[in-house]
């Protein structure tokens, strides 16, 4: 567990860097959030992809499945990556503010 | 170079030093000399064994730049106690086809390895990968381009495909009836988006063998087995049987050992014979006599799917799916079918739903649609008894 400031506000992250608060999220802790995970300017398609993942977290507590978010946003998976580089789990997520996906090995 | 030792007595770890196999408590002390993290690493695991329980907390989502896959993030539920196993990450390097390394690469991997993680190895893990146990966050990035530069790439992890494995093929055993080794190259290449980027329900695993011997044990942990076969009659030089006879072979007691009784021996004229349409492609009678027997010569593959080791559910062996298709360079049949398969897959699977048990919950003739493939007896284990594909009801009507 870590502590990092945001315009002033003192946000808890875990180890892995995701929120662990996601009711403290602000656009401010996504743009903090967009540099460490190599996206160097959130455009229009960004935030599409990021309130989409918040909508859907908010509407069924947990997150969708990659194949779900390409199919509703009409990209492909390179596409994805391309907007976010660390990919929709690792980037994507913890962006758009949610608690950190439950990964399988 | 040395570092600093402080690692405490190991009682407890030392026992599983004691006995005539290797132990991986030698390996982590030996790197331990050489390395903090191997020492933490050594720390905590003793600890757990005194305590009777793992310190290691699950999951964790780490990687690298393009990649959603290939790193296994691990991380230690006490960090103050154990600073050097704080973050321990798991790298799946991508093996070579077959396993074969000049000493040269496997040097410059060790090079790597000492310089960005504990040191420790494991060769092979189970999912056939390099496994490079236990680095930081932050060194992932320059290990990743490290290796990229010696060209090796990281393997598959999550809902993605896995890293392929296959056996040593034609390279080293006449028994190969396909080329698996390129069979797996070229399957490597051509998924490296499928392996990179998951986008699946959980797992997919593909492994591919040169003969029912299946060495890669593909039908037990794969779910699409590829095993080489052969489709015409196994070639006999029954000069060389009677060779193996002379020597003191009983070759009644082979013909017995065959499982649907299609070898016969003719004391007589000292002749085997082998009736093919009776054949199941067990191999025993070609290993027990090799120079003798031979494989085919019209070679393909067979393809099983379903097979698994127990998570979510039990384990399930792989059963036939497609008896015999052919499998030459660039396998376009095989990555058809492939796509067809993990399409049904990934459409209609649960989350950590694997293969098999898709099939098992949705029924073999409702994939079998899905995937646009007849209903064969091959798929079943006993056709005769089984009443494998029930008529659907417009069928019943309309046939009376």
């Amino acid at each position: 567990m870590s502590f990092v400031e945001i315009k002033g506000q003192q946000i808890e992250l875990d180890e892995d860097g995701f929120i662990v608060e996601p009711d403290l999220w602000s656009t401010d802790i996504a743009e903090y959030f967009a540099k460490e995970e190599e996206v160097e300017e959130l455009t229009e398609q960004h935030w599409k992809i990021i309130n989409y993942l918040k909508d859907y977290f908010k509407q069924f507590g947990i997150a969708p499945m990659v194949r779900k978010v390409c199919k509703d946003n009409n990209v492909s998976m390179q596409e994805l990556y391309a907007l976010f580089p660390t990919g929709p789990a690792k980037g994507a997520c913890k962006i758009a503010g949610l608690p950190k996906p439950t990964g399988c090995v | 170079m040395d570092v600093e030792k402080k690692v405490a007595a190991t009682p407890l770890l030392d026992e599983l030093e004691k006995g005539d196999w290797p132990s991986f408590v030698t390996e982590i002390k030996k790197a331990a000399k050489t390395s903090k993290m191997a020492q933490g690493l050594l720390e905590q695991v003793e600890a757990s064994y005194v305590e009777k329980t793992g310190h290691w907390k699950h999951g964790g989502i780490v990687g690298v730049k393009g990649y959603g896959g290939g790193v296994v993030g691990r991380y230690t539920d006490d960090p103050d106690r154990f600073p050097d196993a704080r973050e321990f990450h798991t790298m799946r390097v991508n093996q070579v086809p077959g396993f074969f390394y000049t000493s040269e690469k496997l040097r410059a991997l060790a090079d790597i390895w000492d310089k960005y993680g504990s040191g420790l190895y494991n060769m092979h893990g189970s999912t056939g990968d390099i496994i490079l146990l236990g680095t930081t966050t932050e060194n992932l990035q320059p290990c990743f381009d490290a290796l990229g530069e010696i060209d090796f790439d990281l393997g598959g992890s999550g809902g993605a495909l896995r890293t392929l494995s296959c056996c040593c093929g034609e390279a080293r055993c006449e028994k190969s009836c396909i080329d698996a080794m390129d069979m797996m190259y070229d399957l490597t290449m051509y998924y490296q988006n499928e392996m990179h980027r998951p986008a699946w329900p959980y797992k997919f695993k593909i492994k591919i063998s040169g003969c029912p011997n299946d060495c890669a044990a593909a039908s037990a942990r794969s779910d699409m087995a590829l095993i080489g076969t052969w489709r015409d009659a196994i070639q006999v030089n029954q000069e060389e049987v009677r060779k193996y006879v002379a020597d003191g072979m009983n070759m009644v007691q082979v013909c017995r050992k065959c499982p649907t009784e299609a070898l016969g021996w003719d004391e007589k004229n000292q002749t085997l014979s082998i009736k093919t349409e009776d054949c199941v492609r067990c191999m025993h009678c070609i290993n027990v006599m090799p120079k003798a027997l031979r494989i085919g010569k019209e070679r393909g593959i067979t393809v099983q799917i379903g097979g698994k080791a127990p998570v979510v559910k039990g384990a399930m062996i792989g059963w036939i799916l497609v008896p015999f298709m052919k499998a030459e360079a660039p396998y376009t049949e095989i990555k058809d079918l492939v796509s067809r398969i993990t399409e049904f897959w990934a459409e209609h699977g649960k989350n950590r739903e694997r293969l098999g048990e898709l099939v098992e919950r949705l029924s073999l003739a409702t994939f079998l649609e899905g995937v646009g493939l007849k209903p064969l007896p091959q798929m079943v284990s006993a056709p005769r008894a089984n009443p494998y594909i029930f008529w659907k009801e417009e069928e019943v009507v309309k046939n009376g």
